[in-house]
């Protein structure tokens, strides 16, 4: 096979914080090769600078061997390189054939064509090995089934390369062994795949070659058919599990925290669990089992339709987020950029946010003290930012996450909810996390911990409550494996 | 280059304002007088102190497109009011009016969860409806007492309405630098979400504001008809839009969460200074708006581009 795409030392900084450093990546006509790592080791950042969606501040980029520039999408897209990205962009209200050939409609002096339209978009379909009907909206469609307009689309006009990232999160076991028909057959009629994917059974599954990123750094190319899934593991996060998860102290005797038969919208419930003081207490499940709406429906983000919640003894009346933090419960929400942080405005501010009253007399903030309380957590978190007043869009996803945490321990909670604490961040600042929220319980707080990495969940929380389909399905505690979490997630062991 | 660009950028408005400072002493003999100078404050203090309560708004990621109709219903009130009541009670009862109406903007928008434009743009109609109603379309004469002087007195060398303005300016700035309302306020236009998941009562706030544009408004429609001595119907047409370009032309983001008020009075003064070059010129009315319209655009359009380097 030829190589038709050399990537070659390439950097790319964002701010002070370097996202790649002298990577190099090769793609051979026909291949599926499989790009994985740990959230923030650079993945996408690649992917974007092969795009054109971000320009390259080093390196060079060859396409059959000819240095080629990268400067905007519409370069990317001249040279043949289609990205689906996670988020799919269709517009719903049209139909699949008008999604498929979206911007390239066939026409004749401004009248579209649409019988020659169908037709095309019918063609594209039958060659992904698929069979809808073209008139249908987008809207009306599965997943699986816009992921194939989606697939079309970037089909539409000439692919040499075709990029795929996180293409199965949504996906059915069904609809997974399809699309991973459709690749193959692509990739045997000359299209290169470069397919991202965390997900390492299914790399093994669909990829020839894999290539590991780690820290903005490839760490090696190997042969799907000559690795272990061992070996790619420790290539990926470079450590032992044990260095990863701090020591837990063992959780404190006394109730924190009990929920008694919460009802709310997305999860049916009802849900009792109690939590002790000094406990980390972890939440799993699939995506979409209620976990996140149960913790916003505790915190009163969103209301609760029935249910009590207890602090200490005391019930919470909770009928906002503002009521629960008085009762002494903060909630890290999973999305940091949307429901966590203001982007556009300073560390101080972001961290000062749920504790404005005490850094203030009628009305009026003390900045002087303002200051010295914010440094005091930037200082205890480790906080890498130039200063107090530098805008938090610009750090990194790690030092958001901690402007996050120090502004719920400015707020002195008594439970804190973790909503996928570690999310989109790297390894080291992972370690820092899981860090701190075990120093957190060491100093009595009750911590709720949802996530969907389960090697988290095991290393980090002394108990686990597995949720499936809006209630809690079983317990584990003391020692148990990521095999009986998924027992109770996926519905095989009930109790 | 790029570094020289970007500062350029950043002191586009100032580099502007200077300019034109300079521009209209090269013009005019009279421009640097002081009876020139305080003119040109004193034309622009009601959209200066409107521009306060829009900076508020825009701050929150919100709109008022209603704020030059209730500084007219505030006019023609104000005015008439003073037949039935001394014009101290009178002018408390507008300023009351206008906390009022922009509650009631408020109201909708956090709890009918309508778009500010659209509920703003309903209340510029009804309360331009309720200023004609009122003063059955014509203008009204204001009695004759102590009332004017709101807009025709002196404070040393400087004129009253200037004073209202400029305190008006200090409080608001000293609000958005100093305060919690000030600190949530542009918390919530830069991520409602995240200031509600904090705790913060983000519909309260978001009234509030709306509230301040309001009372703001009709604030500046009593020193209008005090300059003037008469209430007017028809006064405040398109000061929305005047507004509004002081906050942009300040740097303000439309989306909410960016804005300062001494951009925002730079904005204003430029406007005013554009508008009294134009009239020292003696440009005829209908190229200025042309102008005027142009100058706002390369003002921000060099921001922007400032900030995407």
């Amino acid at each position: 096979m030829d190589t038709i795409l050399e990537m070659r030392n390439i950097s790319k900084s964002f701010g002070g914080v370097k996202a790649l450093s002298g990577v190099s990546f090769s793609l051979k006509q026909g291949e599926i090769h499989a790009l994985v790592g740990e959230n923030g080791a650079g993945k996408s950042t690649l992917i974007k600078i092969l795009s054109g969606a971000y320009v390259k501040d080093h390196g060079e980029i060859l396409m059959n061997g000819k240095p080629v520039n990268v400067r905007t999408p519409r370069d990317g897209q001249a040279l043949g390189v289609r990205v689906i990205y996670q988020e799919f962009n269709l517009v719903g209200s049209l139909s699949v054939a008008e999604n498929i050939l979206l911007g390239h409609y066939p026409q004749d002096r401004g009248l579209i064509l649409w019988d020659e339209m169908y037709e095309k978009a019918r063609e594209l379909l039958k060659r992904v090995g698929f069979n809808i009907d073209v008139r249908q909206k987008v809207s009306s469609l599965s997943v699986a089934e816009q992921q194939m307009v989606e697939i079309c689309k970037a089909l539409s006009q000439e692919a040499s390369i075709l990029i795929m990232d996180e293409p199965t999160a949504v996906l059915s076991e069904q609809e997974l062994s399809t699309l991973f028909g459709t690749i193959r057959k692509l990739a045997s009629g000359g299209v290169s795949v470069i397919y991202i994917s965390h997900r390492l059974d299914e790399v093994f599954n669909i990829a020839d070659r894999i290539t590991v990123l780690k820290d903005g750094k490839t760490v090696g190319t190997v042969s799907a058919s000559e690795v272990e899934k061992d070996e790619l593991v420790r290539m990926m996060v470079g450590r032992e599990l044990a260095e990863i998860y701090p020591n837990r102290s063992s959780g404190g005797k006394k109730e924190i925290l009990r929920v008694e038969n919460l009802t709310g919208a997305g999860f049916s419930g009802p849900i009792s669990f109690t939590l002790n003081e000094g406990e980390i207490l972890g939440f799993a499940g699939m995506v979409g089992s209620g976990r996140t709406e149960t913790m916003r429906a505790i915190f009163g983000a969103t209301p609760k339709t029935g249910g009590k919640v207890f602090v200490e003894g005391n019930e919470a009346r909770i009928g906002s987020p503002q009521d629960a933090i008085d009762a002494g419960i903060g909630f890290l929400p999973e999305d940091r950029k949307r429901q966590g942080l203001v982007l556009c405005r300073p560390v101080n501010e972001n961290i000062t946010a749920a504790s404005l009253s005490g850094i203030s007399r009628a009305g009026v903030i003390n900045t002087e003290k303002e200051t010295a309380e914010v440094t005091k957590y930037v200082d205890k978190l480790k906080v890498k930012t130039p200063s107090i007043k530098h805008l938090v869009g610009n750090l990194s996803g790690g030092n958001q996450q901690k402007v996050g945490l120090a502004k719920w321990l400015m707020a002195h909670p008594k439970v804190l909810v973790c909503d996928e604490p570690t999310r989109g961040i790297d390894v080291g600042s992972k370690v820092e996390i899981y860090k701190l929220i075990a120093d957190l319980a060491k100093s009595g707080i009750g911590i709720i911990v949802i996530s969907s990495e389960l090697p988290e969940i095991i290393g980090l929380c002394h108990r686990v409550l597995v949720m499936r389909e809006g209630s809690v399905e079983g317990e584990l505690k003391g020692k148990f494996s990521e095999e009986d979490v998924m027992m109770y997630a996926t519905g095989v062991m009930a109790n | 280059m790029a570094r020289a660009k970007s500062v350029l950028g950043r002191y586009a408005l100032i580099i502007i304002f200077v300019a034109l400072i300079i521009i209209s002493a090269c013009l005019s003999d009279v421009f640097f007088t002081s009876v020139n100078i305080f003119n040109v404050l004193r034309q622009s203090a009601m959209v200066g102190i409107v521009s306060m309560g829009m900076l508020l708004v825009i701050l929150t990621g919100g709109i008022d497109l209603s704020v030059g109709s209730l500084f007219a219903l505030s006019s023609v009130m104000v005015a008439k009011l003073q037949n039935v009541m001394p014009w101290p009670a009178a002018t408390l009862l507008v300023l009351l009016m206008g906390l009022m109406l922009g509650m009631i903007n408020g109201f909708l928008i956090t709890r009918a969860k309508v778009a500010p434009f659209v509920i703003t743009l309903s209340m510029m109609s009804v309360a331009r409806g309720l200023a004609f109603s009122y003063s059955k379309g014509a203008a009204i004469l204001v009695p004759f007492s102590s009332f004017e002087l709101i807009g025709t007195g002196y404070v040393g060398p400087v004129p009253v309405p200037v004073c209202i303005m400029v305190l008006v300016f200090i409080i608001v700035a000293f609000m958005l630098e100093r305060t919690t309302f000030g600190r949530i306020v542009i918390g919530i236009g830069g991520n409602e979400e995240a200031m509600r998941l904090a705790g913060v009562n983000t519909n309260r706030h978001k009234t509030a504001v709306y509230m301040i544009s309001g009372f703001l408004s009709a604030l500046a429609g009593v020193v209008i008809t005090a300059r003037m001595g008469v209430g007017s119907p028809i006064t405040g047409e398109g000061m929305e839009l005047d507004a509004i370009a002081a906050v942009v032309v300040g740097g303000a983001n439309m989306a909410g969460g960016e804005g300062n008020v001494l951009n925002t009075v730079l904005g204003v003064l430029t406007l005013a200074l554009i508008g009294n070059i134009l009239n020292l010129l003696n440009v005829p009315a209908y190229p200025q708006y042309i102008l005027k319209g142009l100058i706002i655009a390369v003002a921000v359009v060099s921001r922007r581009r400032s900030e995407l380097n």
